[in-house]
Formats: structure tokens, sequence, C-alpha cells
């Protein structure tokens, strides 16, 4: 298990490297004088040296490279060309709210949408069935603003219950923390809920009629084991791969939910930053979200390992 | 002092809850007492696994219901019972094991957990005594070093080895009665005959009633006191074994006897001078596995493997599952390339040529598959599926398709059927299909691989007869893979015994069959089922020889 895991990581490196490599063109390869790109229309012409030499645009390209990806090696992101605040520390600013928010919304999905999924492939057919889909269409259906929205007006709005907006940290007291992340999570999790719980269904309606759910059943045991024990954990390989590809996704595309409750997360950091041309922290956004991808990827494939003892690499 | 333990009384199985619906069991009657093993013996489509899993109340929801009738287990009626019931019921007064020990058990949890289970649900014992006690079933069922496979998964073991362990989980609490549907199927007969042989003693160890569902004859032989033959839902005849075997009443259970192929060889036909059509010659395929990081593994499926097929003959390649024996085939055919070791085809070697280069000599040599279900494609017509062929090798599509209206008529099959898609056909109309689409380039080289293992003994004696009146019209060569020894020592003239990828034995099918000289072809001939009946003549091999002699 050790030395696959260790594999594993190796095999992640040539992939990050490619992704390095990409970013570090993606500047370079731009038409036109990326100095000139960066500092906008109306550059003097100091500004532009400046800015070649601070991001050593006079050397030659592979000389760049290396630079480039030592600086990165030691946490060296660049800086901004907006705020002129170290990348790497914008981020940081910005990961916990994207991070809590779609940790939570993955949880929640998952508790719902997984017996959701299997009430209603165990009752295949019947009315439960039938109303478990409809509602995931629905979630499927609704776009997140809209729930997101609609939220407010009963609980924050009507009700009183929550605040409107806002975010604050889990290390400043779990109470704000929740009060506020709760919409958001709500919100968001619609379309996982309906996502995973249809996947659920599928998956468990292909295992339930496998020959091992019918010798379950032929041993006396209760439908909860039979569902549970024999069924769920041979349809999980589907479902994780699912619930690890949403997180992945969520991750990267909190966008629309942080502007609606204004969460300072980095979707919207991302947007800024698109918006304002503000390259390094583009480039810092790609390989941020590269890397969640190859860690999800990481996670789902030991998952596999852990679930089903038939998967060697 | 015998006590009957199943009472099947004029049980009605439809479909659907609607009354009116198709009957798949209409009104049969069985009883198995204490310590009896009444074998259920039909084609597919009988009803008899239905009938099995009514009893075990496990019948799909909705789509299959018992409409009328009674099923009474040690006097307590099951269709009546609440699924509470029921479920107290299983595993402790009536147990089932299944047809593939590959797929019943749950690849995700070890095995002896899975046997844990039955335990659990049933009874109040601390987990020390039920590991000891399972580990006491894993030793009276002969599994080697309880321990180590207490703790492993399922596909660490082999099919004899699972099969084992469903018995183990089934027999754990002593029920009444075993209902065993098609145990032994999916098993090699070496391994079929362990299973059999166990079932028998834990039967009279325990006192146990075996519902027996099989479709072989010969396993029906080895195993049954009585026999309940059962065709289209119907109870056909019923009686004690020696009984049935030799003065059946019922016209149905005469032919189903009738068709089943003797280990007799057919008589040997003279020796041919005609010429050599395939030549293999030392091939050898072997599978590497290739690792990350490390070395990979080698295995060897086909190790320098020499066989000769001439004109109008018939070669068998026998052995069991692992053998090797489908590798060869699909080398010879270039479906997969050998890895070493020659193919003449026709005096032309093919071995090592280019696919490319290969293409105009594919043509001389076809192969049928073993699953008529799913070797035609199901969204083209028979027809385009027999025409396929020959347009690839340039022949107009009119004149394909007139081609394939005669081929079908030579396999016995309507020419209209060209119009039709295969599911609109039996399975052993399908392997009629599958040989015309083969005949269609008039190759010099037919392979069946296993193309009769999974028909019907009537279809596949019916199939058996097309193939030699094909190759007597024809002089078609056969290449003949199975794991038969019935079926090879009625279609060969020679035959490979293969074992680990290796020739054992190969020689005149007369002779190997009837005077083996290896003990690897002996112990295959001894652990084929009913070896000592003579079906199709209604008495036991011995008598016959008395009677001829």
């Amino acid at each position: 298990m050790l030395g696959y895991l260790i594999r594993r990581v190796l095999a992640a490196v040539p992939v990050m490297g490619v992704v390095a490599l990409f970013v570090f063109l993606l500047l370079r390869l731009t038409p036109g004088d990326p100095a000139a790109i960066l500092a906008g229309d109306n550059a003097t012409p100091e500004r532009l040296e400046r800015i070649r030499t601070s991001l050593g645009l006079n050397e030659p390209l592979i000389v760049q490279f290396i630079t480039w990806v030592n600086k990165l090696l030691h946490g060296d992101l660049g800086t901004s060309l907006i705020s002129n605040l170290p990348v790497m520390k914008m981020i940081g600013q910005r990961v916990e709210p994207s991070i809590s928010i779609a940790l939570s919304t993955i949880i929640l999905a998952v508790i719902v949408a997984v017996p959701l999924g299997v009430i209603a492939a165990w009752k295949h057919g019947t009315w439960i069935d039938r109303f478990v889909m409809g509602l995931s269409v629905l979630g499927f259906s609704v776009p997140v603003f809209v729930v997101g929205y609609v939220l407010i007006q009963i609980f924050a709005i009507d009700l009183r219950w929550v605040p409107v907006q806002g975010f604050r940290s889990i290390f400043n007291g779990f109470g704000p923390f929740f009060e506020r992340i709760i919409l958001p999570t709500c919100a968001l999790s619609f379309i996982y809920i309906a996502l995973i719980a249809r996947m659920t269904r599928a998956a468990m309606l292909d295992v339930l009629g496998e020959d091992y759910v019918r010798t379950a059943r032929a041993k006396g045991i209760n439908e909860i084991a039979v569902m549970m024990r024999h069924a769920l954990r041979n349809a999980a390989v589907p479902v994780i791969t699912v619930i690890g590809t949403g997180f992945a996704l969520l991750i990267s595309g909190v966008v629309v939910t942080e502007s609606v409750f204004n969460i300072p997360g980095i979707g919207r950091l991302t947007v800024d930053a698109v918006l304002a041309r503000d390259y390094p922290v583009i480039q810092a956004m790609i390989l941020l979200t590269s890397l969640i991808y190859v860690v999800v990827n990481l996670l789902i494939d030991v998952a596999y390992t852990l679930l089903d003892p038939r998967i060697r690499y | 002092m015998t006590n009957t333990v199943l009472d099947i009384n004029n049980l009605v199985v439809s479909v659907g809850k609607k009354p009116g619906g198709p009957k798949i069991i209409d009104g049969i009657s069985i009883q198995v007492r204490e310590r009896e093993t009444l074998c259920l013996v039909g084609e597919s489509g009988s009803g008899k696994s239905v009938t099995s899993l009514t009893t075990m109340g496990l019948l799909p929801k909705g789509t299959l219901v018992p409409t009328s009738g009674s099923i009474k287990l040690v006097g307590e009626e099951l269709l009546t019972a609440t699924d509470r019931r029921l479920r107290q019921l299983r595993a402790t007064q009536m147990a089932m094991i299944f047809q593939e020990p590959m797929t019943a058990l749950n690849p995700v949890v070890p095995v002896g957990r899975q046997i844990d289970e039955v335990l659990r649900a049933h009874t109040k014992l601390d987990a020390r005594a039920r590991r000891k006690r399972i580990l006491d079933m894993m030793e009276q069922v002969h599994l080697p070093q309880v321990e180590r496979i207490f703790a492993s998964y399922p596909h660490r073991l082999s099919g004899g080895q699972r099969q084992r362990i469903m018995i183990a989980m089934a027999l754990v609490l002593e029920p009444k009665l075993l209902i065993a549907d098609e145990p032994t199927t999916a098993l090699d007969v070496t391994t079929q005959k362990q299973i059999l042989s166990l079932i028998r003693e834990l039967q009279r160890d325990h006192g146990t009633a075996v519902l027996f569902i099989t479709h072989d004859m010969g396993v029906v032989a080895e195993i049954a006191d009585r026999v309940a033959v059962m065709r289209q839902g119907r109870l056909v005849e019923t009686g004690p074994l020696e009984t049935v075997l030799r003065n059946p009443t019922m016209e149905y259970t005469r032919n189903l006897l009738a068709s089943v192929p003797s280990l007799v060889p057919r008589q040997p036909r003279e020796e041919s001078r005609e010429p050599v059509v395939l030549e293999a010659n030392e091939l050898s395929k072997v599978y590497k596995e290739r690792a990350f990081f490390g070395k990979g593994r080698e295995v060897v499926a086909a190790d320098k493997v020499t066989l000769t097929l001439r004109k109008g003959r018939t070669l068998g390649i026998v052995g069991e599952s692992g053998s090797g024996k489908s590798t060869v085939a699909r080398c010879i055919v270039r479906l997969i390339d050998p890895t070493s070791g020659g193919v003449r085809l026709a005096g032309r070697e093919i071995a090592d040529i280019s696919r490319r280069l290969l293409q105009p000599h594919r043509q001389k040599i076809q192969i049928v598959f073993q699953d008529p279900y799913r070797s035609l494609n199901p969204r083209v017509t028979v027809g385009e599926s027999i025409a396929e062929g020959p347009i690839n090798y340039g022949v107009a599509h009119a004149e394909a398709m007139k081609r394939a209206r005669e081929l079908l008529e030579l396999v016995g099959l309507p020419a209209d059927a060209v119009s039709r898609y295969p599911h609109q056909f039996s399975g052993g109309q399908r392997q009629r299909i599958a040989i015309a689409r083969a005949l269609a380039l008039d190759p010099d080289v037919l392979v069946a691989d296993e193309a009769v293992s999974a028909l019907d003994v009537s279809v596949q004696a019916q199939v058996l007869e097309l193939l030699d009146e094909i190759q007597k019209r024809l002089g078609i060569a056969i290449l003949f893979i199975t794991h038969d020894l019935r079926v090879a020592a009625q279609i060969c003239d020679e035959v490979v015994v293969m074992q680990h990828g290796r020739v054992v034995e190969q020689g005149p099918a007369a002779e190997v069959l009837t005077h083996p000289k290896e003990a690897y072809t002996k112990a295959l001939l001894d652990a084929a089922p009913g070896r000592n009946w003579d079906f199709a003549n209604f008495r036991p091999v011995a008598e016959g020889v008395g009677a001829t002699a």
C-alpha cells in the first residue's frame, strides 16, 4: 500500500511539471510583449522596463523557466500587479473560505444523497423512487443563485435566523462560522445532492442484480445489512468518483456562490484577477486548481484500493 | 424412518400479479425426504431454477408470483410465511448454493466474514465461538489452510474453493434442506467430482435433504437418489434413479437421455491421406504483466504446442479451464499474436506476417465462438452478418446476400431468416447462424471454440450432427476446442489433451479416450460424470460391453 502511494505521488510529479510549463508559457507565448500586456495600455517605457527586469524577461527563455520554477518551489508565486502583495499571501487569505464551503457542501451532499440513492434503488419503481428522482431533476435544473437568494430571503431576511452574507473564520469560534456557512452550503449542495443521489441509485441498481446480493438474501440476513454491507460497498466506486470530481469542481467553481453570499474566497479572487489581467495571480490559480485536481484524483484512487481489494496497481 | 423435508404440492408460479398471466411453473409436485437427493433435471427454460427460488422466497419481487399450490418445509407452509419468518428459516432450515461461485460471493468482503454473517444473524454465539465454528466448518468442506482462507477475499480463491466456501456457508447451521442450483456447472470436471462427493459426504454426516438442480445427466447419474424431469414448467416424469435411466416412460425423457453424447468414442474413420491444411509448430504464447517499477510477471498460456489437421478431419483440443486450449485456437486464427512458433495454413506461414499481409489468408480460417447470445451483433440482420465477410473480400452485395440465403438453408434454417435479427432466434439457431457466417468465406479450416458448450443437450446433438454433415459435404477441416470429453468423443478424429499450456497427450480419439497413457488424461476421463452409464442405450456401460462381447 505504501509503495503504491509513493508510486502514485511520483507519477503526479510529471503532471504538475507539464502544468507548470504551460502556465509559464501562457504569458511568454502570448503574442506581443508580455511586459506591455502586463503594464496595460498607457504604460510609460520606464514602467515597461521595470516589469521586464522584475520578471526576468530579458534573459533567455530556458533561464527564465529555471528561475521561475526555482521560485515556485520556494513558495514564491510572484507579486500581484494590482495590489503589489505577494500572490502566495493573497491566496492564503482566500483559501480558507473556499475550502470550508467546498468541504461542508460535499459532506452535506453525501450525507443526504447517498441514503436517498440507496432508498430509491431499494424501492425501485415505487413512488419513493420516483419522488427522489423528481427531486434530483429539480436539483439539476434550478441555478445556484436562485436557490441562494431564496434561502437568504427566507432564513436571513424573513426569519432572521442567520446573517445575510459574509464569512467568519472557524478559528474565531464555531458559532459565527457555522451560521454564515450554512446557507451557502445548502444552496451549493443542491446540485451535488441531485448528482450523487442519481449516481448512487444507478450504481446500486447495477449491484442489486448481482449474484452475491442474492446469496446475502439467501443467508437470511435483514435487508438493511444486504443494502449496506453487500450492495453499497460494491456500488461505492462510481459514487466515490463522482464525489471526488465534484469536490474538485467545487473548489474552483464556487464563484457564483461566493458572489451571492459575499464571501472572500478564491473563486472571486480568480474572477477579479482575470478581469484585471493580473497574470501572476491567474498563473497561481491555474497551478493551485491543477494541484487540487491531482490530489483529489490521488485520493480517489487510494479510496478505490481501500474499497475494492481486487483493484491493485 | 424417513421424514419428508420438502413437500411442494401443485405449485403454480405466474408472471405478474394479475391472474391469467403466463405460467412459468404449472402445477408441479415434488417431495424430498431426509438424507435423500432429488435431482431436478431439465433443459433451459424448464422452470427448475424458479422452483428453487420460490422455495427460498427469493423470486424477484412483483415479476414472478406463486399463485397457487403449497410449499411445506418440515410441515411449515412457506408461501404464506412472512418475510421475517422466511429470513429466520433461511440458512437455519433451508440453504442454497448457486451455479456461479465466481460471482456468488461478495468480492469486497473476506470469505470468513461472509460465513460469519450467517452466524451473527441467526445465533447468539460470541465472536470466539463463531470463529471456531466457521473454521471447523471450513475443515469439514476440506479447505486447506483454513486460517489463511478465513481472511482471504474471494478473488484469491479458485472456483472450487469458492464453491466450498458457499457450501460451508450453507451448511454451517445444519439446515434440513439444501438446494443446490447447478453447483458444479461452472467448474472443471475434476473439481466437479470433488464437490459432488463433498455434498454426498456432508449429506451423510448431517442427514440433509438435497434438492439438486442440474441439466447434466452425467451429474444426475453420479448424485441422485431420485430424479424429477421438468419441461416447460411441468413435471414430465419422476422416479428412482435406476428406473428413470433404465426405463423412462415418457418420450421426452427418452429423447433427453438419447441426446447425451456417449463417452465411448464413435467408430474411427479410416486414416486420411488428404493434404494437411493446418499445422501449428511449437506455438507459444507468453503473457507479460508489466510493472511500473520492478520485474513483471510472465504467464505461459501456451507452451510449444504442435499439431496438424488434414482436410476433412476433426481435431479436438480438450482440457480444463486455464489449460490454454482457447489461447491456442486464438493464436492459430491470429486473433491474438503468438509469442513464438509457427502456424502454416494451407502451406503458408501466417504466424508472424503483418495484419495487412494476413488479410487474404483470413478467409481460409474461420471461427465459431462459445456464446451464441453475444457473438452476433444484435443490431445487424442475420443476412448482413453472414454477408459481411464475403463483401469485405470483394463480393457484390446482392451476390453475398444470395449466398447467405443458401448458407442458412445449409445449416437448417429458412432462407428468409436473412432479414431477421439475432434476438428472434433461440440459442441453437444462433449457433447455426454463427456457423453459416463462418462458412460464408469458404474456409479450409473451421475453428469451433466451445461452440456447443452453452447449448442444451438436445440442441447440442443437433449442432454436432450439423457440423458432421457440413464436413462430409464440404470437406472442411474442423479444429474443435472443448472441455467436454463426451462431445470430443463424438466428433473428433484426433484429440490433443492440454494442461497448463502444454500438450499432455495426443493421438486418435478412439485411442486416447479409451486407453489413455498419461495420468492426467486418465484423471480427466475418470472425473467425467456418469462415465459408468450409457445413457443413450438406457443401461450401464458395463452391461453394454457384456452384451456386445
